[in-house]
């Protein structure tokens, strides 16, 4: 699924980051563990495509990702990697449906409101589906950007310190939903924290020294 | 959801700042519209009610108040001319056509022209209805009386002393109408035409038709004697008769040299040209009018810095919400013209709502308008405001291709790192 062959990054500074080969097999489930100012940002950036790594190769799938154009990359992520971020984000201006029919667009999708409820319900957030972003709360918030990140079936679902800013309940629960939501959407998943409450529920683990 | 949705949902997530940005375009646009729209009307009207007069001679006075009385019914005119002297210059060789006029009553504020069949000729006039006037009060309306004094062939009414208000009524002498004129679009929609001998018989005790003349009229009331001996003089005679002015076609473009100057040097009249005094009008209500188009520019200008400011400000708080798209499939380019849509939509709401707003302007001010000669239309539209519609979107697109490009440039995982 994932693969990354002696990728490094050179930041501006000049600090320069070295990643340990990765391979990812379908449908497993991976903790990235590593303190903050490790790079995992960076590496999960580089494994999204958002960022150009200064050296190696990342494939996912059969695709080697920064052998796309720019457009088409934005595609592949678009279609193939839902990501989810630390802060939960969503379009304010939108509602939570337009929010899903959102990222149903611009990955060139068609719009598809009975995938967008089936998901919303999934996540128990269906009563909320005309509300806007302001009226959630935090926890809420993140259920909908699960929503967003699984809409497209991804084959791969990123989530980035997704539990540092909750309570040990919802905490909990999150790495509970995104676990439940990989599963149920057949993507492979890869969860990146510094957070030791997280390191129990997974048993694969990719570290950054 | 499309692009158009996307952007429309974000513009009205601040409804005032979009709707500042959209009232300074309309307001900008709006002005714009009215001027042109204005200035086209009037000077449409100019060229159609003087086109086949190349001079008009009347009282000495101002030449722009000869002109405005006798071919735009406007202004008062300047006087009367004696009815021998005008005669020996309907003569001249070098008039092809002359038309006298005489001016002086009115009613319901419709101005009574008094005027031989030359007219008929000089404006092309068709009749509707009816025939044109032959004797002595018959007359001969123009459609737009018709319509809106309610006025039909057989009905008879007074005419009134003065051009504009229905006082001192002249009871003693009825008009009738005889004819109704097919709309000409020009000035003569708006006129009772009648022969001059109508207008001689209104004023026998006067003997001549006098133009304005609160004086007259005073005096009139109260029986002046100098009126009086006027009226006792042998009326019937031609040496007391006078007309208000003549309208005159050349006959060779030679007279344009010496005609005018003829009848300023030789003859106690004056002579004016349409065509000079019409350019001399526009020149002075033209600096009014350059005035406020740079005002209305101005206007644009700060209405493209708001709708420009509104972006760019905007761009900054949505760094992440663009970010955040792009995660989500969308590409730079995607990025950019939902951006510079922002820009056209803004854009294209104000001049709209402006151009709207012109027509119903001037049309506010047609109704508040008192002389019918002059009047504009706010519901005539000219392919003109298309190069405004344009000048709106040109400005949306130029307000937006900055913010529209930062957000095309913008490194992406910078500003997802950074939250």
């Amino acid at each position: 699924m994932i693969s990354i062959q002696s990728v490094s990054h050179q930041y501006t500074s000049g600090h320069q980051l070295q990643f340990a080969d990765w391979q990812v097999n379908n449908g497993e489930q991976w903790l990235l563990l590593g303190q903050s100012g490790s790079g995992k940002t960076t590496l999960l950036h580089i494994l999204t495509g958002l960022l150009t790594p200064t050296h190696g190769k990342v494939k996912i799938g059969d695709t080697d990702l920064y052998s796309l154009s720019s457009k088409k990359l934005d595609a592949f992520r678009g279609q193939q990697i839902g990501i989810v971020f630390q802060k939960p984000h969503l379009i304010k201006s939108l509602n939570i449906t337009e929010n899903l029919l959102l990222a149903q667009s611009f990955a060139g999708l068609p719009n598809n409101k009975k995938r967008v409820e089936e998901v919303l319900d999934s996540l128990n957030m269906l009563p909320k589906k005309n509300a806007y972003p302001q009226e959630l709360s935090q926890g809420q918030l993140q259920r909908v950007t699960i929503a967003r990140a699984v809409i497209n079936k991804p084959t791969l679902l990123i989530a980035d310190e997704p539990t540092s800013s909750l309570d040990d309940k919802n905490a909990e629960a999150v790495l509970a939903l995104l676990k439940e939501q990989s599963t149920l959407n057949q993507a492979t998943l890869v969860v990146a924290t510094h957070d030791k409450r997280v390191k129990d529920a997974f048993t694969l683990t990719y570290t950054l020294s | 959801m499309s692009p158009f949705q996307i952007s429309w949902k974000n513009i009205w997530s601040k409804p005032l700042n979009a709707a500042l940005n959209i009232l300074l375009i309309a307001f900008g646009t709006g002005i714009l519209t009215v001027l042109l729209l204005a200035s086209t009307q009037i000077e449409d009207k100019l060229a159609k009610n003087s086109k086949d007069i190349d001079l008009v001679v009347g009282a000495k006075g101002s030449p722009l108040q000869l002109i405005l009385s006798s071919i735009y019914y406007i202004d008062f005119p300047t006087g009367n001319i004696p009815m021998n002297e005008a005669k020996k210059l309907m003569r001249n060789p070098f008039v092809k056509r002359a038309v006298p006029l005489a001016l002086g009553d009115n009613y319901n504020g419709v101005r009574i022209v008094g005027t031989d069949s030359n007219y008929i000729s000089l404006y092309g006039l068709k009749l509707q209805n009816g025939n044109f006037w032959k004797a002595d009060l018959e007359a001969t309306i123009g459609a737009n009386v018709a319509k809106e004094q309610n006025l039909k062939v057989g009905d008879t009414f007074f005419g009134g002393h003065g051009l504009t208000e229905m006082k001192d009524e002249h009871k003693d002498h009825a008009y009738k109408v005889v004819g109704i004129l097919e709309p000409q679009q020009n000035v003569t929609d708006n006129l009772i035409l009648t022969a001059i001998g109508s207008v001689w018989k209104m004023h026998e005790e006067e003997v001549f038709p006098h133009a304005d003349d609160t004086e007259l009229i005073k005096s009139h009331k109260n029986g002046t004697p100098y009126h009086g001996e006027k009226t006792e003089a042998d009326h019937s005679h031609d040496e007391d008769r006078e007309f208000t002015s003549l309208l005159i076609q050349y006959r060779s473009p030679m007279a344009v040299a010496m005609f005018p100057q003829m009848v300023n040097q030789t003859t106690n009249m004056q002579a004016a040209s349409p065509a000079q005094e019409s350019t001399r009008l526009f020149s002075l209500i033209g600096v009014g009018v350059d005035t406020l188009q740079w005002f209305a520019v101005l206007i644009m200008l700060i209405a493209a810095i708001s709708v420009f400011v509104n972006l760019y400000n905007s761009l900054k708080e949505r760094s992440y919400d663009l970010a955040i798209m792009r995660t989500l499939g969308a590409s730079k380019g995607k990025l950019f013209s939902l951006i510079i849509l922002e820009g056209l939509i803004l854009t294209l709401i104000g001049t709209i709502i402006g151009i709207a707003l012109g027509h119903g302007i001037l049309q506010l001010i047609s109704n508040y308008q008192e002389s019918s000669q002059a009047k504009m239309n706010g519901l005539i539209f000219i392919k003109e405001e298309f190069y405004l519609l344009a000048a709106g979107l040109a400005i949306g697109i130029v307000a937006a291709v900055i913010p529209a490009v930062q957000a095309y440039r913008s490194n992406i995982s910078k500003i997802l790192a950074k939250n």
